[in-house]
């Protein structure tokens, strides 16, 4: 061999391969793919249905039959616990959805009207984080009802603002950048440029947002359901298993360890994700 | 300087009303109304009681008067809590939150501050690997998980506090440390970060140069830009720790605003609602603009331009 290697690579395939580099990140991952897997499977294979009660069980310790338990109506916790994170990961990754389109669709037409318009419509982004949007989630859920669309929807609709904000940033710089005024000036339509030459551009920032977003909204959607404003028994979120853990923590704690500890450790394997996407996907933020 | 105070204070006032507008919105749009729930009663009876509060008057009267009474400060009667001001509710649950909120902002920054700069002092070290695991573990670790496990340990094991509610005089330590671990996770991450990047600067390496000691260096140039971050940070999350935190409030039983604004929405209850909402949004856009005055001193680059 002779001189040094030149190692050609394309961006994604640099991002992956950095991201596998990261152990804690490939951990997260690792494990948010098996959760996944067994919040979706477990249910299915489980001797028991989330809601079956079965009075003589109640509030048993773990056992070989159960094994977290059961709770003051006799239902396993095991399946509770799979079933309700079915219904967190789905609200955490639908209303983080909400949030990506609302986000990128303002951010995009900010960045690209420019001048007055994008003035405007920044200022109104900066008016909405001073708004007490705990308090405004807590009015809506409760005018809207308490129902799973509404929830998701509700959550990402307050959510998106960070979103705006960076793919509005990313599209004011590509726009002043060389390969926008080439394909201008070969006569691209804005269509054009907008998806084949925008787009394209900002999905490193809007994953690596878009990631630190889901646990943000898990969380809010399991404080909602916490205080009873979220999703409804007997129907199952980890914050309604939390809470009624909570309740009764006194002579069962193992209701509030389990759904806790799986609720905990998701959020902590979203963080090491999304923290090493951000690190694979904008190596100049590595520090 | 002051034109700078000026436009945000009118700005801020726009918030308030805005907030005050869309709470007002929003509680219309609720199917039913504040009677509606109770217990079946004469229509005669709920007529008078829609008369009395203003109830029988188009929307737009009701509004109006609603943005007179804030503006005023006359704060309206709670339509659930009869024979009670909204502003006296608040000035009895307030100081409630209060006493949970300082204690636990003084916790939060005390822990998370210095664990925050000893990662960013000796980077890729023990330490540093140490307080980032710690901090990582402290976001991840939902209030309504803490908060009862703190109150299954010390309360329920050890018998040093009560579980719940808000009875001796160390009731405010169990919330309080909850809150304060839970924000103190963020305040070491936004002070490692805002450190790091302020320790390889130019003016930095001149302090250095001039022979300054690496405690001069660190107190009098470094965490003063360093600390942006937390109190970019810092503002709404005073806000939050000051009304309570609902959560929180639930898990310890603890009558705070907290309680009040979620009960107030339950029950429909506009006046309440609205009146916890402008308060909560009073202190936010307050803690906003004192944050801005404090980093326009501590930065001369950012100034009172904006």
């Amino acid at each position: 061999m002779s001189g040094p290697q030149i190692i050609s690579e394309s961006p994604w395939r640099g991002a992956l391969r950095r991201l596998l580099g990261n152990a804690l990140a490939t951990a997260g991952a690792l494990f948010l793919i098996l959760l996944c897997l067994i919040c979706w499977l477990g249910p299915k294979l489980s001797p028991y249905s989330q809601s079956e009660q079965n009075l003589e069980l109640r509030a048993t310790a773990p056992s070989a039959a159960h094994w977290m338990g059961t709770d003051a109506l006799g239902r396993d916790i095991a399946t509770r616990v799979l079933h309700g994170g079915r219904v967190s990961l789905l609200v955490g990754l639908l209303a983080t959805g909400v949030a990506v389109i609302i986000g990128v669709a303002y951010g995009m037409v900010s960045g690209l009207a420019g001048g007055r318009t994008d003035a405007a419509l920044m200022r109104i982004v900066d008016i909405l984080y001073a708004f007490p949007f705990m308090t405004f989630v807590i009015i809506l859920t409760v005018v809207f009802g308490r129902d799973f669309k509404l929830l998701f929807a509700t959550i990402g609709a307050v959510e998106w603002l960070t979103m705006a904000r960076v793919v509005r940033g990313q599209v004011l710089s590509l726009k002043r950048q060389e390969f926008i005024t080439a394909a201008r000036s070969y006569g691209a339509r804005w269509w054009h440029i907008l998806f084949r030459h925008l787009l394209p551009n900002v999905i490193g920032p809007v994953i690596i947002y878009a990631s630190l977003t889901v646990p943000g909204v898990m969380l809010l959607e399991a404080t909602l359901s916490f205080l009873g404003l979220g999703i409804q028994p007997p129907d199952a979120s980890w914050g309604v298993l939390i809470r009624d853990g909570a309740e009764q923590m006194e002579n069962a704690p193992w209701l509030l360890i389990f759904p806790g500890a799986f609720f905990s450790v998701t959020l902590l394997a979203l963080n090491f994700l999304g923290d090493g996407l951000r690190d694979a996907l904008d190596p100049k933020s590595l520090r | 300087m002051l034109s700078f105070l000026a436009s945000r204070i009118l700005q801020g006032l726009a918030v308030i009303l805005v907030v005050i507008v869309i709470t007002f919105a929003l509680m219309k749009f609720a199917p039913g109304g504040p009677f509606q729930s109770e217990r079946a009663m004469p229509e005669y009876v709920r007529a008078n009681l829609d008369a009395q509060y203003g109830l029988d008057k188009p929307w737009y009267v009701q509004l109006a008067r609603h943005i007179k009474n804030f503006a005023t400060f006359d704060l309206p009667l709670s339509y659930r809590y009869k024979g009670r001001g909204v502003g006296e509710i608040i000035a009895e649950s307030f100081p409630v939150s209060l006493a949970i909120g300082v204690p636990a902002l003084l916790i939060a920054l005390g822990l998370g501050i210095p664990m925050g700069a000893l990662a960013a002092l000796k980077p890729n070290t023990f330490e540093d690997r140490a307080a980032t695991i710690v901090s990582t573990l402290g976001v991840c670790l939902p209030s309504m998980v803490l908060g009862p496990v703190l109150a299954l340990l010390f309360s329920l094991k050890l018998h040093w506090f009560n579980v719940a509610g808000w009875y001796d005089a160390d009731d405010w330590v169990l919330p309080s440390l909850t809150l304060g671990i839970i924000y103190s996770a963020y305040i070491a991450r936004l002070t490692r970060g805002g450190l790091r990047e302020t320790l390889v600067q130019d003016f930095i390496r001149t302090a250095r140069a001039k022979g300054a000691s690496e405690a001069t260096v660190v107190f009098r140039h470094a965490l003063k830009l360093a600390c942006l971050p937390v109190l970019n940070f810092l503002g709404p999350a005073a806000a939050g720790l000051l009304t309570g935190s609902f959560v929180i409030e639930t898990v310890f039983q603890i009558p705070g605003l907290g309680q009040h604004f979620i009960s107030a929405a339950m029950h429909q209850d506009y006046t309440l609602a609205m009146g916890t909402a402008a308060f909560y949004s009073a202190l936010i856009v307050g803690f906003n603009i004192l944050v801005d005055v404090i980093q326009a001193m501590l930065n001369p680059r950012i100034g009172f331009n904006s």
